[in-house]
């Protein structure tokens, strides 16, 4: 792997919720596990993938990665600059380099801003420019993400629920950013619309040469976009390799079980298949299982599986998996 | 051919809003076989669920109302049933199951309460053994520990077992019907898997016909025999599930089958995306509902809505275009 290629190092990254009881005095009784110990590099202009259930911290990484949440341990390199250890007005230019496209796009355009001042505020924020600069970068990014600039003076609810995902995207891409998270961006849209939103942020990245991290549980578009995948389990990540490879190749028991599980639209394909059952849920992260995470649901599991917690390995060139038994 | 147990003609329902009349279910007419899995599929504010909701008779009304159609089952029009007479039938011999498995159940009362009251109330037996019946349910649906667990409240069950329950309680009074609507959206894909396979191998084991709503073209191929696909409140598309994934016909089914990326693809292909947005149902259509987004669009899908005609024996599609010359259909 080479080194100088990579945008993004997410080192031994640990991001622990508190439970507190008490009213007046709280006391911390334990901890929400939703990101424990993590490893990865995100190389420049390549789309990692980010897939996982829900509560398995995929979003929490994101947020971590981005500062939003402060990590309870382990760094955050960008560029080689340490994230974690900048604060306040030098963290804020660092800020700026890396955007976030959210879930829901129905929750996250403030409904009393039109849409100039949503796609502005990040200029603003940033002392870019004055409001006739702001105003013209405005129109160009609605017309660089497939809306008509005479929309400006809208307001969020005039749209549709992809158009406003293209606001979300126009307002990401304000700063000129290296890296945008997306966290679920298609999730919350129809099936006719999300192959939009993918199709433009893909046109997106090849224009603008942008690097994504796409966090999503759909595997099919995961595996549609991304160059290398990343598979997440009750907050730890158990496989990562290239996109291809990870598909034809699964050596986590749980990829394989969570491949098996994607429906495909294919009824001739889908009597062919054979299917893993995963038996029962996924345990708290408040209390997860010792050992391996997985052990609790895996077919293959045993006893060295709860004893011991499986290393992080590249069992082949470029494949990372954990798990005691994949070979 | 499998006797028919609904048959649905001519549906059409309204509601009456602030902002005018929303026309969400246009004229809809299909059959379901006895123990034959239909699927309707199609996009959110499509009408599938108002769909079955009508045949229901649970359309609030106001401000919903059934204006036209009927919806025979075994020979009995469900639609014009006093509540009484439609109420011995809805969760006995047609069964729902519902879309959100954490704001379904009632949070006051057991598992077990919830599931045992069909049973007493279609089966007239005493309360302690619809419970034990719930029982049996529960571990038929594959809750471990099913016994002890009819004394848990809904929020002590996770997403996935709480659909295990409202299954088993569609399931209570051996329905010949089960519509099922989005059941497995709000849930992880390996738990939809394990939902899936409950679905499917008790399907088998009691012969009971289903009807399956959901916006997944990927459940629908392993789970349907029969799909229709909904759009703007029209069946624009009948096919046998093969037939449809092979030779897809009306333009919003190739569309909605481009758009899908392909978890066994081989090459990465750029999407087929849909242009536009789905129709607000706010005025009568008369013209095709599709035809703002239709890369076929001709002069006579502004005039003149399709109806839903005859392709092949039993392939139905409501277009005047033949998509494979981009000319009108013969």
């Amino acid at each position: 792997m080479s080194q100088d290629n990579v945008l993004l190092r997410v080192d031994h990254l640990v991001k622990h919720f508190p439970i507190t009881k008490g009213i007046l005095v709280q006391k911390q009784v334990g901890a929400v596990r939703a990101v424990d110990d993590i490893s990865f590099d995100i190389r420049r202009g390549e789309t990692l993938g980010l897939v996982g259930e829900s509560g398995c911290g995929k979003s929490t990484t994101g947020r971590t990665i981005l500062q939003l949440y402060r990590p309870t341990s382990g760094h955050v390199y960008y560029e080689g600059k340490d994230l974690t250890t900048l604060k306040g007005s030098a963290l804020r230019p660092m800020r700026a380099k890396m955007q976030m496209i959210f879930q829901d796009p129905y929750a996250s355009l403030n409904p009393r801003m039109t849409v100039a001042e949503i796609i502005g505020e990040p200029l603003v924020v940033h002392k870019v420019g004055g409001t006739k600069e702001i105003n013209e970068r405005v129109d160009q990014l609605l017309g660089q993400v497939g809306l008509n600039p005479a929309f400006a003076n809208r307001y969020p609810h005039e749209f549709s629920g992809g158009q406003r995902q293209r606001i979300g995207v126009a307002r990401a891409l304000a700063l000129n950013p290296d890296l945008i998270v997306c966290d679920e961006p298609i999730s919350a849209l129809d099936v006719s619309i999300q192959a939009q939103v993918v199709n433009l942020l893909e046109d997106l990245q090849d224009q603008l040469g942008l690097t994504y991290l796409f966090i999503a549980h759909d595997l099919s578009m995961v595996r549609h976009i991304s160059d290398r995948v990343a598979v997440m389990y009750l907050g730890i990540i158990v496989e990562l390799a290239d996109r291809a490879e990870l598909y034809h190749n699964p050596l986590h028991p749980y990829t394989q079980a969570l491949l098996s599980a994607v429906p495909i639209p294919d009824p001739q394909a889908e009597e062919k298949r054979a299917r893993i059952i995963l038996e029962g849920d996924v345990p708290s992260p408040a209390n997860p299982p010792s050992g391996c995470r997985f052990r609790t649901r895996c077919p293959i599991a045993q006893a060295l599986c709860a004893e011991e917690k499986p290393v992080w390995r590249e069992l082949r060139p470029d494949h990372f998996v954990a798990c005691h038994f994949a070979n | 051919m499998a006797p028919k147990v609904l048959e649905v003609k001519d549906l059409a329902t309204q509601f009456k809003t602030r902002d005018g009349i929303v026309h969400a279910v246009n004229g809809v007419s299909f059959e379901l076989q006895e123990g034959e899995t239909l699927g309707i599929v199609g996009e959110s504010a499509c009408g599938k669920t108002v769909t079955v909701l009508s045949i229901l008779g649970l359309i609030p009304s106001p401000p919903g109302k059934v204006v036209s159609g009927s919806a025979h089952y075994l020979g009995k029009d469900l639609l014009t049933m006093s509540d009484e007479e439609i109420r011995f039938i809805r969760g006995a011999q047609i069964s729902m199951v519902f879309q959100d498995p954490m704001t379904s159940f009632n949070p006051v009362l057991t598992i077990g309460r919830q599931v045992a009251e069909p049973i007493e109330i279609h089966q007239g037996v005493s309360r302690k053994e619809a419970l034990e019946r719930a029982g049996e349910l529960l571990a038929l649906v594959g809750i471990p520990n099913a016994k002890e667990r009819l004394s848990d409240y809904p929020h002590q069950f996770s997403g996935g077992m709480r659909q295990r329950a409202m299954i088993a309680m569609a399931l209570a009074c051996s329905p010949t019907v089960l519509v099922a609507d989005e059941p497995t959206t709000a849930l992880d894909v390996t738990i939809q898997a394990q939902i899936l396979d409950i679905v499917k191998r008790l399907r088998d084991q009691l012969g009971m016909a289903i009807i399956w709503i959901t916006h997944d073209l990927g459940i629908i191929a392993g789970l349907a025999q029969r799909v229709n696909v909904m759009y703007g409140g029209f069946i624009v598309e009948e096919a046998p599930v093969k037939e449809l994934y092979a030779h897809p016909q009306h333009p919003y089914t190739i569309g909605l089958l481009g758009s899908l990326p392909r978890l066994d693809a081989s090459t990465h292909t750029r999407l087929v995306s849909i242009d536009g947005v789905p129709p607000v149902l706010m005025k009568k259509p008369t013209s095709c509902p599709f035809a703002p987004r239709c890369p076929f669009v001709m002069d006579r899908c502004l005039q003149e809505n399709p109806p839903l005609l005859s392709f092949d024996t039993h392939h139905r599609v409501a277009c005047w275009v033949d998509p494979k010359t981009g000319g009108a259909r013969a």
